[in-house]
């Protein structure tokens, strides 16, 4: 067999299938067989680049954000102080607290990394390379997520600590809310593309990215996903300084390691799903003849939408929870609904009139984002306003 | 044995087990995590039913949903996660019989279909047509589309009920409000 290096994942499958059925197995057998091993391939090569590469990236950024020096010790740049980190984390006892529910003490750590990790199952890193293809690809997405939202509150009801469980409650209250935006946001994509499968998604963004024709719905899923995964400024799940560390605390050794190597992760499914969702996944220029160069194209797009979380993780403060909430239920939510019918209207209202599609798109985009900086300006002077007249209510007794 | 057959028994095991246990398990919040495992197992059987859609809303609703809201009211209860209380009460033999009779029925109606008499035979239509197909029976007028909006209408009642019972009395409104 020739091998062919213009696409190596797919020579790289049917030369192992070649040999496994050259063994005497049955072919379904060789399938799962080989499914499994790119599964474990899969994991395997993402808690490489979360649990080493990125959290020495995060560490770096942050320092040089913060005016210090950050890891510089161990190897060039400090770059294996995650991997002696991760020594550490090994060898320390595994401390289960008294009075915790061993079962689902011991469980939630790893449904936190299998719903990070799960999601990557139906990314498109280049063209024919996907775990697999799901006809409901986008609602697999949030599923997996929602199995996140569990592991936390898993985590936090088990240890049998009240700042854990404080943690859990504030966790149940932003992500279940945020789920809210964050699925009616994949809705627009969903309508662009005309299905719910990621591969399609990814090709119906041959004409043009998402983020040209829906900028709002973008601009909702980046926030509300930023949200649902708990990063900076909104980790107020594990909120150090006022609880300690939130669901997490009782955690010690290898299972705080997979609690955040499992955060890490999510911040890079975020950034990835972003990247294949709304700027095109693996799309560019000379990625269908050569399907490596589309995984370089994916592997930049996620890059940069990373970068942006972080640049906004390590310059943001802590945003208060009934301001998140008020955020997620008075503004996004409502954008998110309007985002849905504008989009609508205007995929049917650009064939009708003959108008070029991204126009059309675009402009209703453009309307919509001014119409709501109009209305938060409308809100934020009648909240000026009642402040003005404040002290003379102090005078009478009327405000507390 | 055929392996989906082996996995159906397992799934299937499972998730009787783990119903089980939902009215068995003497803490409430345990009984919960049980449910979930249950639901879990039903989604696990629409996949082997190739029903993809159905497992994925399943997990969905489900658990990402209704769980957690389970959960949450638990331990949001008064004794905090260590909620206990007897198994049955005294009208446990009515539940069992209508649960007895409920079953006897679904075996009944289930027996009668033709299609489950022998082995069905594969789907002829691809996962993405039966899909299309579902969401144009919920607005074809002459399908489905009355059920679910009256569905949507109920959702919607107990959603304005549930906030006119958590809102604040009207006289401290003003105070609770923009600070």
């Amino acid at each position: 067999m020739d091998f062919n290096f213009q696409d190596p994942f797919t020579s790289i499958g049917e030369l192992l299938r070649g040999l496994l059925l050259g063994w005497g197995l049955a072919p379904g057998l060789v399938s799962l067989i080989l499914m499994l091993l790119g599964a474990l391939v899969l994991a395997g090569f993402a808690m490489t680049l979360a649990g080493v590469f990125l959290t020495w990236l995060d560490r770096k950024l942050a320092a040089r954000i913060q005016d210090r020096l950050g890891p510089n010790r161990v190897g060039p740049f400090g770059i294996f102080q995650p991997i002696a980190d991760a020594i550490k984390l090994i060898t320390k006892e595994d401390i289960i607290p008294e009075g915790a529910e061993r079962a689902i003490f011991k469980l939630a750590p790893m449904l936190a990394v299998m719903s990070a990790v799960g999601i990557w199952a139906v990314v498109p890193f280049a063209p024919r390379l996907i775990g697999t293809d799901l006809n409901v690809g986008v609602l697999y997405i949030v599923a997996v997520g929602a199995i996140g939202t569990l592991s936390i509150m898993m985590g936090g009801m088990a240890s049998n600590n009240k700042y854990a469980m404080l943690g859990a409650f504030r966790t149940v209250a932003q992500m279940v809310a945020y789920e809210i935006p964050m699925v009616i946001a994949l809705l627009v994509p969903t309508m662009l593309a005309g299905t719910m499968g990621v591969g399609g998604i990814v090709e119906a963004q041959r004409g043009g990215w998402f983020i040209v024709l829906a900028p709002v719905a973008t601009l909702l899923f980046f926030v509300s996903a930023m949200a649902e995964a708990g990063r900076a400024p909104f980790d107020l799940l594990e909120a150090e300084s006022e609880i300690v560390a939130g669901y997490n605390v009782e955690y010690s050794g290898m299972k705080f390691g997979m609690f955040y190597v499992a955060e890490f992760l999510h911040g890079v499914t975020i950034a990835a799903l972003t990247a294949t969702l709304f700027l095109g996944g693996w799309l560019g220029p000379g990625a269908q003849q050569f399907p490596l160069l589309g995984l370089v194209y994916f592997a930049i797009k996620t890059a940069f939408v990373y970068l942006v979380i972080s640049l906004i993780r390590f310059s943001m403060p802590r945003i208060r929870i009934d301001h998140l909430l008020a955020f997620n239920w008075k503004l996004l939510t409502p954008l998110a609904l309007a985002a849905v019918i504008v989009t609508a209207i205007a995929d049917k209202l650009a064939p009708a009139l003959g108008w070029n599609r991204a126009v059309v798109h675009l402009t209703a985009n453009i309307l919509l984002a001014w119409a709501t900086f109009e209305a938060l300006r409308a809100y934020a002077r009648g909240i000026r306003q009642r402040v003005e007249v404040q002290p003379a209510a102090v005078e009478t007794g009327g405000a507390d | 044995m055929t392996l989906v057959q082996i996995l159906f028994l397992l799934f299937g095991l499972v998730t009787l087990l783990a119903s089980l246990m939902v009215v068995t398990s003497p803490k409430l919040v345990h009984a919960a995590f049980w449910l979930i495992l249950a639901l879990a197992g039903v989604a696990a059987l629409f996949i082997l039913l190739e029903a993809t859609f159905l497992a994925v809303v399943q997990v969905v609703v489900y658990i990402g949903a209704i769980a957690i809201l389970i959960i949450f009211a638990v331990m949001l209860t008064r004794r905090v996660m260590h909620d206990t209380g007897p198994q049955v009460n005294r009208s446990w033999w009515v539940a069992l019989l209508v649960s007895l009779v409920l079953f006897g029925g679904l075996v009944l109606m289930l027996a009668q279909v033709p299609a489950l008499a022998g082995t069905p035979a594969p789907l002829m239509v691809d996962q993405e047509t039966l899909l299309e197909d579902l969401g144009r029976a919920l607005v074809d007028a002459d399908r489905y589309v009355l059920p679910f909006e009256l569905a949507s209408v109920l959702l919607m009642a107990s959603m304005i009920g549930a906030i006119f019972v958590a809102r604040p009395p009207s006289g401290s409104e003003e105070r609770s409000g923009e600070r």
